[in-house]
């Protein structure tokens, strides 16, 4: 299924992008981290990580389906 | 009712301050927080601001509709910059008016520290040495044993993580 994933901060300079649209057999947001973590050797462990489906908040362990919106939240520093 | 909004320029708080008008306060409370010239022992000459602003502005919504639910106050707005900062430009705009001023000093405090934490921001400092870092994220990739310390972060109330206040 093809899968739309936006990158910020520092995902965004180790992706090398801020987002691509890419075909995948990842079921979950944990299953398509360690996709990504084996392609652009990102250097955040998921255990400080967020995930974000379609602009919210999701579990880790959400079914993913075709079309679906992927952020993955490094550690935030807003103020 | 963009009670949480994202600036692209420089805030103009005394817009800011006319929305928090209301016949029934008796004063209002407002944070501003800026850009400094040092963090954790390195000299810092300006900064960078970036969001996910479709779910920043929903969860800095939910920041500030929690703080009405639980403190008794007329109106808060809170406003972030994004993009390039320098040295004391404002970074985050808090204002809370109030009947009384306790509730608004409280609520001001809340909607701050909420957001520091739960929103999704990044910045990105540059230093005077040249070298360049995400705050919260360089240190502990270098050092994965930290992510619990960053996940208790709102408990450490002295933690030098941001770059003001």
């Amino acid at each position: 299924m093809q899968l739309k994933i936006q990158y910020y901060a520092l995902m965004r300079e180790q992706a090398g992008r801020s987002e691509e649209t890419l075909e995948t057999s990842s079921a979950t947001p944990a299953d398509l981290y360690g996709e990504l973590c084996t392609r652009y050797r990102f250097t955040l462990t998921r255990e400080q990580l967020k995930v974000a489906v379609n602009s919210e908040f999701s579990d880790w362990s959400r079914r993913l389906a075709a079309g679906d919106a992927v952020v993955f939240i490094p550690p935030v520093a807003g103020g | 009712m963009m009670r949480f909004r994202f600036a692209q320029t420089a805030i103009d708080t005394a817009q800011a301050r006319r929305e928090l008008l209301d016949l029934g306060a008796g004063g209002y409370v407002s944070f501003e927080g800026w850009v400094r010239d040092h963090n954790e022992g390195q000299e810092v000459t300006r900064l960078e601001y970036e969001a996910f602003q479709e779910l920043a502005v929903k969860e800095g919504e939910r920041i500030v509709a929690d703080a009405l639910r639980r403190f008794p106050v007329k109106h808060a707005l809170c406003i972030h910059r994004v993009g390039s900062l320098g040295l004391n430009d404002m970074a985050v705009w808090v204002g809370v008016s109030s009947a009384h001023r306790g509730e608004a000093f409280d609520a001001c405090r809340f909607i701050i520290d909420e957001v520091k934490h739960r929103v999704p921001i990044w910045k990105k400092e540059h230093y005077r040495s040249g070298d360049s870092g995400w705050v919260n994220c360089e240190r502990c990739a270098a050092a994965p044993s930290h992510t619990h310390e960053h996940e208790h972060e709102h408990e450490h109330r002295d933690e030098p993580a941001a770059s003001h206040t």
